[in-house]
């Protein structure tokens, strides 16, 4: 078979009327700077963590707003507190404060 | 001798706080553990007693550390504090040479001059009269400057003051209403039988043109006892306990006991020593320059105190550690207040597989850590001074970086930090090497104290220093002007000041900043801070350079990627590592360049 360098994804639709924001809400409270991600990915790319699994800040934040919180659990147990992706941040977004929020939510 | 009802409140009051005291005490030295009970048993017999005794006297009554803070609000402590005791000691003296041969109750001296009006002929009768009244006018001038710092705290040298519970306003006031009282009761008696001193006797005098002294005298010492009483019941649950904790801890401290990482007995005679003065919310970077005013030690230790935990108190905290510096009862409030972080997620996992890897042997292991991996020209820099010095080196991580594990440990998740120590330890010992280099002070820090490495831990500053010492390297001087900023975990951290100066001073031109060494200003960038956000951060950013350009330097020199990371975004001037310095500076030999005579740094600057 021919390497696309792409797969296709199952069916999936993100319904925003029905999925629950309630956390991306209380988080967009607690660190309003949140809402100014601009999905670039450059936390991603210097993260830490993610030179040895998948893991991303955008990722996580990006599921956190569509309210499909189950996914990013076992991402937020990879963090490392480093700090790169707050310093690469083009936006200034506290990355680690949000990080360390939805943990406490949604962990301990 | 003589009784009367007023004495009761003193009394019941003074009984009530010495019992108190004596059973916090027996309690924090009974729930010390084992290595600190060794340690106060093998220390009580030495000379760390009479250290001890030595230094409740310079701090405890003199209060000497305040007064470098401030004299003025040296002296109104002192005065409170020295001259009250000096007052009891010398009451009493006077009662014990008045009847000699009697065993006087607590409250005798207290309120001698109602018991002995017309106390005279005594051996030294004037002279006491003189002293009681000078000692009662030095301690009266503290109350009014107290009084006086609650209208302008400036004028005493602080910007902001503590906010004060209701418990401890009502032991301020009692405190403020003793002396005063004692003033009025001991004139009304002197005027109504003509002794007293210089004060009280011609206080006396002006009051019996005025008042009918004798309806007054009684309630005059009803209310001084009252006072006395309130003030000592209040004092345990109050700030004021402070006064006899203090006592507790100097002796505790100079035993070599102190906070690890839980909270101890130790922990909280450190916590009910606080005196809640405030000394530690000017030098905090997040009060000054970022105006927040309710995360600092004063608040994060009476949450403690009071069993009234707030996260956002204890996480807000850039951990800087200017508060320990300032601190006049010394108290390690970083430590406190990482033991607050932990006791939260004491179960933790990190869910990362990081494949164990064996690094090959080599002498020097050279760690960038994570910040060092955001400033490529730090750690290029180090590596060609490596190269050049001929080093056996290994750049441990420079694939596949693992995090130092102190980040982690300052946001309380301990247990994980512990997995990304053990993988490190693993990679660092397997190598066999002897000396660890790393260019970030927080994993310098980590590596040092938390790691036991069996190995020689030094931060770049101390290896190039080193390096230099041994004429490895060479600086040629370039005609530069540098302010160097001492990064938080380096300086206060880990004690490293002198080092990277004298590396300086070879290569350019050191100028002085406005607050060197300990008192330097956190930049900003903290990673012990999870909470505050950009804006803030660039307030304190700016606060700090501020500092470091006062006096127009080229170039900001640092010695912590992250520090200078921070810095460049703000600066209005180059800011440059340590090692980038170091590397422009070298002295090749394939150079054709005068060198200064003294490229090398002179043994006698070593022995510091």
């Amino acid at each position: 078979m021919i390497n696309w360098q792409f797969t296709l994804h199952p069916d999936h639709t993100i319904n925003l009327d029905t999925n629950d924001r309630t956390l991306a809400r209380l988080l967009e409270e607690k660190e309003p700077t949140s809402r100014i991600c601009m999905a670039c990915g450059s936390c991603g790319g210097t993260c830490t963590a993610a030179q040895f699994e998948p893991v991303s800040f955008r990722h996580i934040l990006l599921m956190v707003r569509r309210g499909e919180t189950e996914s990013v659990r076992s991402e937020l147990t990879k963090c490392m507190y480093c700090g790169k992706c707050t310093l690469v941040c083009p936006r200034g977004v506290n990355t680690r404060h949000i990080l360390a929020l939805l943990r406490t939510m949604l962990i301990n | 001798m003589g009784f009367d009802l007023f004495v009761i409140p003193f009394t019941a009051g003074l009984a009530f706080l010495l019992v108190w005291f004596l059973y916090k005490t027996v309690e924090w030295l009974s729930h010390l553990n084992r290595v600190d009970r060794t340690m106060l048993r093998r220390g009580v017999i030495s000379s760390k007693t009479v250290r001890s005794v030595k230094e409740v006297i310079l701090e405890s009554l003199l209060h000497r550390k305040i007064f470098r803070t401030n004299p003025l609000l040296g002296y109104m402590h002192m005065s409170l504090a020295f001259g009250w005791f000096l007052l009891i000691v010398a009451g009493n003296v006077e009662a014990m040479i008045f009847k000699p041969a009697t065993i006087h109750p607590p409250y005798y001296p207290i309120f001698f001059r109602f018991f002995e009006p017309e106390a005279a002929g005594f051996p030294g009768a004037k002279a006491f009269e003189f002293i009681m009244d000078f000692l009662l006018v030095f301690i009266l001038s503290g109350v009014a400057l107290a009084l006086f710092k609650r209208i302008r705290s400036r004028a005493l040298g602080m910007k902001k003051t503590t906010r004060l519970l209701w418990y401890d306003r009502l032991a301020l006031y009692s405190l403020w209403c003793i002396f005063p009282f004692r003033l009025l009761a001991e004139s009304i008696t002197s005027g109504i039988y003509q002794t007293g001193g210089i004060v009280t006797g011609s206080l006396g005098n002006i009051l019996a043109g005025l008042i009918p002294l004798q309806s007054f005298e009684y309630p005059a010492w009803w209310a001084y006892s009252l006072a006395l009483g309130l003030f000592f019941v209040a004092l345990p649950f109050s700030r004021y306990m402070h006064i006899p904790t203090e006592v507790v801890l100097i002796f505790l401290r100079n035993y070599g006991i102190h906070t690890r990482n839980s909270y101890s007995s130790y922990s909280e005679i450190e916590v009910y020593s606080c005196s809640r003065c405030g000394i530690c919310i000017d030098p905090c970077p997040m009060s000054e320059a970022a105006g927040i005013q309710n995360i600092q030690s004063v608040y994060m230790i009476r949450n403690i105190r009071y069993k009234t935990p707030d996260e956002e108190v204890n996480d807000n905290c850039l951990m800087c550690g200017r508060c320990n510096i300032a601190c006049p009862v010394g108290i390690v409030t970083t430590d406190l207040r990482a033991i607050a972080r932990n006791e939260r997620h004491l179960s933790g996992n990190l869910h990362l597989t990081i494949p164990a890897t064996s690094s090959p042997h080599h002498d020097v292991i050279y760690f960038a850590g994570c910040m060092g991996q955001l400033t490529p020209a730090v750690t290029q820099s180090m590596e060609t001074i490596l190269q050049q010095a001929g080093e056996d080196y290994l750049f441990l991580d420079k694939e596949e970086s693992i995090c130092c594990g102190r980040p982690l440990a300052l946001a309380g998740r301990i247990a994980e930090a512990k997995q990304l120590m053990e993988i490190n330890r693993d990679k660092i010992l397997s190598s066999g090497a002897r000396t660890l280099v790393t260019s970030c002070p927080i994993c310098y820090k980590v590596f040092r104290e938390d790691y036991h490495l069996p190995i020689n831990v030094m931060h770049h500053t101390q290896y190039l220093h080193r390096l230099l010492m041994q004429g490895r390297i060479r600086l040629r001087s370039q005609n530069i002007s540098l302010a160097y900023h001492d990064p938080c975990e380096l300086g206060r951290g880990s004690g490293i000041y002198e080092e990277p100066r004298q590396i300086l001073r070879l290569a350019g031109n050191l100028l002085p900043t406005a607050s060197e060494k300990e008192k330097s200003i956190c930049c900003g960038g903290s990673l012990g801070n999870t909470v505050l956000n950009q804006k803030k951060r660039h307030a304190i950013t700016e606060y700090s350079l501020e500092s470091l350009t006062i006096n127009n330097p080229d170039t900001i020199v640092t010695s912590c990627p992250l520090c200078k990371k921070t810095f460049a975004q703000r600066s209005d001037r180059p800011v440059l590592d340590i090692a980038e310095v170091v590397k422009s500076a070298i002295f090749r030999d394939k150079d054709n360049i005068r060198i200064r005579e003294n490229y090398q740094i002179p043994a006698e600057e070593f022995s510091s």
